[in-house]
């Protein structure tokens, strides 16, 4: 493909994967460049502005809106490797600013751009990822909250993870929150704590070894709850494994 | 009732120690919504939904036409209006016509508008006898507690506990009470002769009907009617926003209702009160009084919060919301627990007093997408966060923690070097190990798991040291 034909992404990092984990975006990026995209990473970009934004100081989140929106300006697709950061920018921007014509129009115009990374390999690109190393192993899937309503996304990663020759093993109550939820983890830790065990819980009865899931902040929670618990449990982030990038330690795990 | 919800952690606290409690709302947490999604599934439940919504904003918007409307209904069909601004207001009127006809027993069903009154109390100093005549609010009358759920007013209590709870207040001498049938037909049996001996019945409303000046009730277990129709004065306490124009409209509110609360397509028993006794009626009651409330409401309409007004109390927000499975109705501390008492507890008894409750939230989205009246609550979660946030009831370290990353967030080259600087130290502590079991400022996670070690330099770094290295060699 032409450099003109290949489709144009913006890559939106998102904080977690920039500070905590970084293999995820250069694992996005492998996944989109194979797609066939021409793939860059706009370096005035920090954070979406979930914190402020969830937790009421709109007017710290506001500012950190329009930079994403000026950072991606004229990128004809903008993708994020988090359902909750794809979220905050399809669906809140537009309601954060509201009350700014100019800006509620920009971020309108952002919304119609912006794709969680494994809906956009599936919907846009139909990308076939290679067979992974992970082939035959048994994996269970966590469907974060933000990503699963406010973007549909539920059958694009398991469509993925199957190209790849990776079956998911259901855990019972995918669909319900591990108890993060951004700083409610830290506000409220015993009832967190509640939500993240019955997830571990469900997970150790698909008899999976690895959790997967789509957000740096889930999985974060749960691997830190597993290495708390002195529960076994290998978690990762999906590009990861669809990447076939599993030579890093997965998350809360120390280097071999 | 005495509010503690600004105790709402340590009540969830204490909860959370409670084992077989937890996995009772656990089972129910599942169950529930088993049931719903089962019920739902059988009717074009999104179409109905969005008709009942076009109704209720309609009739919001116009609600001062449709009250004024019901009032002359009401008065036409012989019965008696009554305003009541506030819950000190609606216990005084429903004392006075207590005191009217001297009345000593009151029988009482099915009203959430005066456990927000604390009627029951009010009456109850002033001497009256009063009796919860629905199965599940019985039992937790007489364990003298409030209901942990809207709809199921005792989920938190188990069969063991009722029996236990049966054989200590009943005094019926030596008996087993083996399975719940047996227990049922004993409540029955001893609430019957309440209904008889009752002098007034209070019941609740699920609607107020404006072109007819009917109230609708439903209910499984029928105390309903019985507590309408067999004391000699009657007495419906609902709130101003119970409003629909006509009976179709709330009979296609019940079909929402009856799938979300229970999972069935009707309830046992929808009926309709229309006013007293009529000359040729064969039963019925000498007095109807329809008292409303508003306590509120009218703040709330035209606000921001509108929407919340058109809850029809099913508690399906309740039980699938991992919060409130978790924490328990108790936990929140005043009438309406779960998300939507989280959103109508701070607007009806004031922000200050329920701080907690609005931050009881992980966005995790569940009730509004199975919110029968497509009542935004993440949504007005979050403003409520904001007004918080706005008037410093939020902590100070949250407000400048907050302040000071949105602050840094702002200017991406000094964000980059600095949390590339932090990250890289944390990476270099925590390789080894993959986690950290504490870590300043972050207490909060770390109390009850561990913090995962950043993988390396942060993705910022890397990214521009490869580009860098890249066009060199280009």
């Amino acid at each position: 493909m032409s450099r003109d034909h290949q489709p144009h992404v913006g890559l939106f990092v998102s904080c977690l994967a920039d500070l905590f984990r970084p293999s995820v975006a250069f694992s996005a990026i492998e996944l989109l460049e194979s797609a066939g995209c021409r793939v860059e990473v706009p370096a005035a970009q920090t954070c979406c502005g979930q914190p402020g934004y969830n937790s009421g100081a709109v007017d710290e989140a506001r500012p950190l809106a329009r930079q994403v929106i000026e950072a991606f300006a004229g990128f004809p697709y903008v993708v994020v490797p988090s359902g909750s950061c794809a979220g905050m920018l399809k669906h809140h921007y537009p309601r954060l600013l509201a009350e700014y014509p100019e800006w509620h129009a920009r971020a309108n115009d952002l919304a119609q751009r912006t794709w969680e990374v494994t809906s956009f390999l599936v919907e846009v690109m139909d990308y076939s990822p290679p067979v992974s190393s992970l082939h035959g192993r048994k994996v269970t899937y966590h469907d974060s909250c933000a990503g699963l309503r406010e973007l549909g996304i539920k059958q694009q990663p398991r469509k993925l993870l199957s190209r790849a020759g990776v079956d998911v093993t259901e855990l019972q109550g995918t669909e319900v929150c591990c108890g993060f939820g951004g700083t409610f983890c830290a506000k409220m830790p015993e009832l967190s704590q509640k939500m993240v065990d019955d997830k571990l819980d469900n997970a150790a009865d698909t008899g999976a070894a690895m959790l997967l899931g789509g957000d740096l902040g889930c999985l974060m929670n749960i691997a830190g709850r597993a290495r708390r618990r002195d529960h076994d449990l290998e978690v990762r982030h999906v590009v990861e494994v669809l990447a076939d990038q599993l030579a890093e330690p997965a998350i809360g795990e120390g280097e071999r | 009732m005495k509010q503690t919800s600004e105790h709402f952690l340590e009540n969830a606290r204490v909860a959370l120690t409670q084992t077989e409690a937890r996995q009772r709302m656990t089972g129910l947490g599942q169950l529930m919504p088993m049931m719903r999604d089962a019920a739902v599934a059988e009717v074009d439940f999104e179409a109905l939904r969005e008709h009942v919504k076009r109704i209720k904003d309609h009739t919001l918007d116009n609600l001062d036409h449709y009250l004024r409307q019901f009032e002359e209904q009401v008065v036409l069909n012989g019965g008696h209006l009554h305003w009541a601004r506030d819950a000190a207001e609606l216990n005084a009127t429903v004392l006075d016509i207590c005191r009217s006809v001297e009345a000593r027993r009151v029988g009482k069903g099915k009203s959430m508008i005066t456990e927000e009154t604390g009627l029951t109390e009010h009456l109850e100093t002033a001497g009256l006898q009063v009796t919860e005549t629905d199965l599940g609010e019985y039992i937790v009358q007489i364990a003298g507690e409030p209901p942990s759920h809207i709809v199921g007013p005792a989920f938190h209590k188990s069969e063991q506990e009722i029996r236990e709870l049966f054989l200590d207040q009943h005094k019926l001498g030596r008996r087993r009470l083996e399975d719940p049938p047996a227990m049922v037909a004993e409540a029955r049996e001893v609430l019957r002769e309440r209904f008889l001996s009752a002098d007034v019945g209070i019941i609740g409303s699920n609607a107020l009907i404006a072109e007819t000046g009917q109230t609708l009730l439903v209910t499984n277990e029928g105390n309903g009617d019985l507590v309408s129709t067999l004391p000699k004065v009657h007495i419906v306490c609902a709130s101003i926003e119970k409003l629909m124009p006509r009976p179709e409209d709330a009979l296609a509110q019940i079909r929402l209702l009856a799938r979300s609360a229970i999972g069935t397509a009707v309830t046992a028993y929808t009926s309709f009160y229309s006013g007293p006794r009529r000359a040729d009626d064969l039963d019925g009651p000498e007095q109807y009084h329809v008292i409303l409330l508003d306590n509120r409401r009218t703040e709330i309409l035209g606000s921001n919060y509108q929407d919340m007004l058109a809850c029809m109390r099913c508690g399906t927000c309740l039980t699938h919301c991992p919060v409130y499975i978790g924490a328990g109705g108790h936990a929140y501390g005043w009438v309406y627990p779960g998300p939507m008492g989280s959103v109508l507890t701070p607007l009806l008894t004031g922000l200050e007093q329920a701080s907690d409750l609005p931050n009881a939230c992980t966005s995790c989205g569940r009730c509004a997408e199975v919110c029968p009246a497509s009542i935004p609550l993440p949504d007005l979660l979050r403003d409520l966060r904001a007004e918080e946030n706005h008037n410093k009831i939020t902590p100070a370290r949250w407000r400048w923690g907050l302040k000071l990353h949105g602050w840094l967030a702002r200017f991406p080259g000094l964000y980059q070097a600095l949390t590339g600087a932090a990250i890289a130290i944390l990476h270099r502590l925590g390789r080894r190990s993959g986690g950290f079991s504490r870590l300043p400022m972050a207490g909060g996670w770390t109390q009850v798991r561990d913090f995962p070690a950043p993988q390396g330099g942060s993705f910022m770094r890397q990214w521009k040291r490869r580009q860098k290295q890249s066009a060199d060699r280009g």
